[in-house]
């Protein structure tokens, strides 16, 4: 099979903008493996508005904000394959793929993209008690099931976990006539974006019980209820706080997992908080010329915030590719993520290599209010933004000036960490 | 002076609203990080919208389903009278984004229009 310059695994909303910015900073042997019917990836069943403020100015819904990429990649020739499933990528950049047409065959590429996006966690990651009856789904195979295939899971709905797609579905659930009599979240907060609990529950009146699991699942054959339990701060259910609920289906949306089995074979560093790649400043791998973007790497809240970042790994392939960055990559900065910020993207930066201003972002461990994000070069704090609330739902960013890292010639790490006011 | 605090769902940012009303009339919006925010707080408490996306079902094309929007925003009292002007309503493919799917939906004036293409 013929050799390109950029392989770019997965044809989502990651897959597609770093193609189109790669092939705009000049690499024309560009190659989408995609393994889905169609371009555009889980953009395609989020019917919903709310996509491509940032990008585009205006309010768009999944489909369309996908469209608007799959455009550009057709209109400026950029060669895709749908149906394709990789297999392997070899760490001297060998992609295995197959499909139905071609069998399998082998791509050599002078960098890989990886931009395979997600997947949601399952009830057997979950460990939730009770029997296994029909009528249990993720809050995104739901969510195909009416948008695309055009099914509905069931009438009488409970959901656990308050992630986005989950709070989304209650809204869709409803429109469709089904009801939804309670969502439950294990966590004191919601996982999901503060709009989506004002546009898809408050506005239905779908009550949110935080610091609640579901403690049992009836059922033989189908579903019939589930029990819902308050839990304690350790999040152990209370006895005495059980309530029983009637439904047909239960839909879980408690959170979503990198899919990184081609990134693990492949040798690729991960980082176990994150669950993607470890990259540097310009979202290259620890293996040279494999990069990474998009829900791959870390799971983000905006598509807009992973086109923007998946446009950076394309243009950074095509500066690899074309040669354009000098063999030593220069001195090391790390990123040192502590008190209350979980992990930042990216956890090293050489200021050499960097753009003239670089997104850092990451995601806190808890709710805290009225607190600051603190930056600090070494012992001296640069960046001390006061926040009136931060929350793990949502993620946070700073920006780092190429300019001012370079001024500092002795800087080992820089502490990002939420301050207490 | 009456106070209401809003979540602006403008954008997936959510920005916390401050809006100051006085005998029914807006005296301020506090909080938003830009225009739409400001748009949001004085429609939200005088007549409330929403954007109501769903999808309806395809004859003949690549996929059984096609994705649809309202136009522009509808009043939110709106919401289920649209849902329902959905119900049972077929397309034939070819069906592209922005092809009017149900005119005038509910009397709103508003258009029911496709956010995707079947081909």
């Amino acid at each position: 099979m013929k050799a390109y310059d950029i392989v770019i695994i997965g044809g989502g909303p990651a897959g597609l903008a770093a193609a189109v910015a790669a092939k705009k900073s000049g690499v024309d042997s560009i190659l989408i493996l995609e393994r889905d019917k169609e371009l555009g990836g889980i953009l395609n069943q989020c019917i919903h508005n709310g996509f491509g403020l940032h990008t585009f100015k205006e309010e768009l819904t999944g489909p369309e904000y996908a469209a608007r990429f799959i455009d550009q990649v057709k209109e400026l020739g950029i060669e895709y394959r749908l149906h394709t499933m990789v297999m392997d990528i070899s760490h001297d950049k060998v992609v295995t793929a197959m499909n139905r047409e071609d069998g399998m065959f082998t791509i050599p590429a002078k960098a890989v993209i990886l931009a395979m996006g997600c997947r949601e966690r399952s009830r057997g990651a979950l460990n939730i008690p009770g029997y296994r009856p029909a009528g249990i789904y993720s809050a995104g195979t739901a969510q195909r099931l009416v948008n695309r295939e055009g099914f509905m899971p069931g009438r009488e709905v409970v959901i656990l976990g308050s992630g986005d797609i989950g709070l989304i579905m209650a809204r869709r659930m409803t429109f469709e006539g089904a009801k939804v009599k309670v969502v439950a979240e294990l966590m004191p907060y919601s996982g999901g974006l503060k709009r989506n609990i004002v546009q898809c529950l408050n506005d239905y009146d779908i009550p949110l019980k935080l610091s609640h699991t579901v403690v049992d699942i009836r059922g033989k054959e189908r579903l019939t209820g589930v029990t819902i339990a308050q839990v304690d701060g350790k999040g152990k259910p209370i006895p005495g706080t059980e309530e029983d609920y009637d439904c047909d289906t239960l839909l879980l949306s408690c959170g979503l997992i990198p899919e990184n089995e081609l990134s693990r074979d492949a040798g690729v560093e991960m980082s176990p908080v994150t669950s993607g790649p470890i990259v540097n400043e310009s979202l290259e791998t620890s293996i040279d010329g494999v990069f990474a973007c998009g829900n791959v790497l870390h799971v983000h809240d905006l598509v807009d915030f992973v086109s923007e970042e998946a446009g950076a790994a394309g243009r950074n392939a095509a500066a690899f590719v074309k040669g354009e960055r000098s063999a030593d990559a220069g001195r090391v900065i790390q990123m040192n993520p502590i008190e209350g910020v979980r992990y930042t993207v990216p956890s090293k930066i050489h200021p050499d290599q960097m753009d003239d201003s670089l997104t850092v972002r990451f995601r806190v461990g808890g709710v805290y209010k009225n607190c600051y994000i603190s930056v600090y070069f070494d012992d001296e704090r640069v960046i001390h933004r006061k926040r009136p609330v931060v929350a793990p739902g949502e993620m946070e960013e700073i920006r780092l000036e190429k300019a001012k890292l370079q001024s500092c010639p002795d800087l080992k790490t820089i502490t990002v960490k939420i301050e207490e006011a | 002076m009456d106070k209401r605090e809003l979540i602006c769902i403008g954008c997936p940012l959510g920005c916390p609203l401050v809006v100051t009303m006085e005998a029914g009339e807006v005296v301020s919006v506090e909080g938003n990080t830009c225009k739409r925010g400001d748009t949001y707080a004085r429609k939200e408490v005088t007549n409330p919208t929403r954007i109501v996306t769903s999808t309806v079902m395809v004859e003949g094309g690549s996929d059984v389903t096609v994705a649809v929007k309202t136009q522009t925003d509808v009043p939110k009292a709106k919401i289920f009278e649209c849902m329902k002007a959905l119900k049972g309503v077929t397309v034939k493919a070819p069906v592209h984004i922005g092809d009017v799917i149900v005119a005038n939906v509910a009397d709103t004036g508003v258009d029911f229009v496709a956010t995707s293409n079947v081909e």
